[in-house]
């Protein structure tokens, strides 16, 4: 299914202009700094804002062409907002099924007693709204989305006004959701971190226009990516972590390669783990007794010079996945990496994104 | 009773179903007027609200003088009525609640417009996403958290009505049971002065109008709907 949006607005000290179709499977991260029109874009998709001139069209449904504009209560949308947007004249409960209540029988797909065990909603059930923590409420949020059982789901920076041991609590639960439901979602954010743990795809935004949009995989392989904080650049390898052996180590596996990783609390299954470039070496045999455990072989595809005399390799793993890895240009040359050069990569430390 | 006269009982009842009309009359109206003052900003909006906000700074006398020219016999809307059959509205019960209604206005769109501005969008926006429709979103979401807003709206306006002179007197004069309400006849026992009558009347109004100040200063204080 496509999304397919065409919008251009302009007002004083702001500008939107979007023509563009995105694939609507998994999660799409609408990236950008504030005021880059993310937002006004989301605003746009949800019918909240009716631009005129806009299209919209969701697969074969039209949203928005011409004269024709279908209001925000028909789109079946599901809305998470940045700030606190529970209801506050109800309490948990009778938020969590306002939207379900208002959804025709024949379209509901999510059920309440599944979608409160899934984020363990049920010790808040018949709370007051003012008696949650900012983390709760945001989980509420989800919830009472999710039971529209909507077509799309629009997260619009959900973490953001969160502190860091709030995003901690709701972060599993916004995995698991966007992970295992079929649901298409459109995530609105600043935040590489969160985009690296939750985004299929990443759409730039750039002072209202769409600069660039990328496989997460692909955006992550450009060594200039503004999704790299200052640890630089990283990878991200997608794949199935196990529960925890004696020795508190879990394996994370893809296909046909395994990592060791550190315990955390994260729930087995489906899972990604980063790895900075700067965190990996190269041996050009295999290196034998040596403290890193962590040792895949690879194919050398790509040698780009970064700054301050480093080089940033690409190499293929034998599951296909890319792997950056940042070495000095010293050693690029006296070990002789080039493009089609086998190497063991050796990973020094792996974090596990739970 | 009280020492009332029958006609003061006819005044009362009359100024009562005046008050409740202009009341629930302009609930209707001014709900939509100040949903829409509220959700934006725009010169036709200031327009309407310096309209709106008219009589509360104009004497009642000229807006009294500009209904009848208008509503009477020779005026646009009175000719009007006449060549349909029907009576103008001049020194009739229609009539003054016209005026009421117009002259009330402002005290019932001011405070809706505060609730609904203190509201935001935020919650509606929500209803919508949830599959809400504007009907549905007003009685479910709307109402409930501005709650306090109507009840401010609703008492100042039927309160306002209650002590409604001028513009009555311009437009209805004063004949028993169709425009004569309280404030007009306790004018018409001071003119024949017969004070005790005056002050009966007057002194139950005084009393009304505190109690009814003191409610909505109550409110205010929960729901801060409204600043005067």
């Amino acid at each position: 299914m496509q999304l397919s949006i065409k919008v251009d607005w302009r007002r004083e000290q702001f500008l939107l202009n979007v023509a563009e179709q995105f694939e609507m499977t998994g999660v799409t991260a609408l990236f950008g700094r504030s005021g880059c029109g993310k937002t006004s874009l989301l605003r746009v998709i949800a019918g909240l804002d009716r631009v005129r001139g806009a299209e919209v069209l969701l697969g074969e449904s039209v949203w928005q062409k011409g004269s024709a504009f279908k209001p925000t209560e028909q789109r079946r949308v599901g809305l998470v907002f940045q700030e606190h947007s529970l209801l506050p004249h109800l309490n948990v409960t009778d938020n969590l099924l306002y939207g379900y209540k208002r959804t025709k029988p024949e379209h509901r797909r999510q059920h309440p007693e599944q979608v409160f065990s899934r984020l363990e909603l049920e010790p808040l059930l018949g709370r007051r709204i003012d008696q949650l923590s900012g983390g709760q409420r945001q989980r509420v949020s989800l919830g009472r989305a999710l039971l529209t059982s909507p077509d799309l789901l629009l997260l619009d920076e959900p973490l953001a006004a969160l502190d860091t041991q709030s995003k901690r609590d709701i972060l599993p639960f916004l995995l698991d959701v966007t992970r295992d439901s079929e649901v298409p979602v459109i995530l609105v954010t600043h935040s590489p971190d969160e985009v690296q743990r939750l985004a299929d795809r990443v759409v730039f935004m750039d002072q209202g226009r769409v600069t660039r949009t990328l496989a997460i995989e692909q955006a992550m392989a450009d060594p200039a990516s503004p999704l790299f904080a200052d640890e630089g650049p990283a990878s991200i390898l997608r794949g199935t972590l196990d529960e925890a052996d004696a020795s508190g180590l879990r394996t994370f596996t893809t296909d046909n390669i395994s990592l060791l990783v550190r315990a955390g609390s994260a729930r087995s299954g489906e899972a990604r783990v980063r790895v900075l470039a700067r965190d990996v070496s190269v041996a050009l045999d295999d290196p034998g007794r040596i403290s890193i455990r962590n040792q895949l072989r690879a194919t050398i595809v790509a040698s780009t010079p970064i700054a301050d005399q480093q080089q940033l390799l690409t190499a293929q793993l034998a599951d296909g996945q890319a792997l950056q890895i940042e070495v000095t240009a010293w050693s690029a040359e006296r070990l002789g990496l080039n493009v089609g050069t086998e190497i063991w990569a050796l990973v020094k430390s792996v974090a596990l994104m739970e | 009773m009280l020492g009332l006269s029958p006609e003061d009982w006819q005044a009362i009842e009359l100024t009562l179903r005046l008050c409740l009309y202009t009341t629930l009359i302009l609930l209707l109206l001014a709900t939509p007027l100040a949903w829409w003052l509220a959700s934006g900003r725009s010169w036709l909006r200031t327009l309407v609200q310096s309209v709106v906000a008219l009589p509360l700074v104009l004497p009642p006398t000229v807006l009294g003088f500009y209904l009848l020219i208008v509503l009477g016999p020779r005026g646009p809307i009175g000719a009007t009525l006449e060549q349909m059959g029907l009576n103008h509205l001049a020194f009739s019960f229609e009539g003054i609640l016209l005026a009421s209604v117009i002259y009330s206005m402002p005290f019932a769109v001011q405070p809706l417009h505060e609730a609904f501005s203190t509201l935001g969008r935020r919650p509606a926006e929500v209803a919508s996403s949830l599959g809400a429709g504007p009907i549905d979103r007003f009685f479910s979401v709307i109402l409930p958290l501005t709650s306090g807003g109507f009840i401010v709206a609703a008492t100042l306006t039927f309160a306002h009505t209650i002590g409604e002179f001028g513009v009555i007197l311009m437009l209805g004069g004063s004949i028993p049971g169709e425009t004569r309400v309280l404030s007009v006849l306790i004018y018409d026992h001071a003119e024949s002065m017969n004070y005790a009558a005056a002050h009966r009347l007057s002194a139950m109004l005084l009393i009304f109008a505190f109690v009814v100040l003191f409610v909505v200063y109550a409110f205010n204080r929960r729901f801060r709907t409204v600043r005067f």
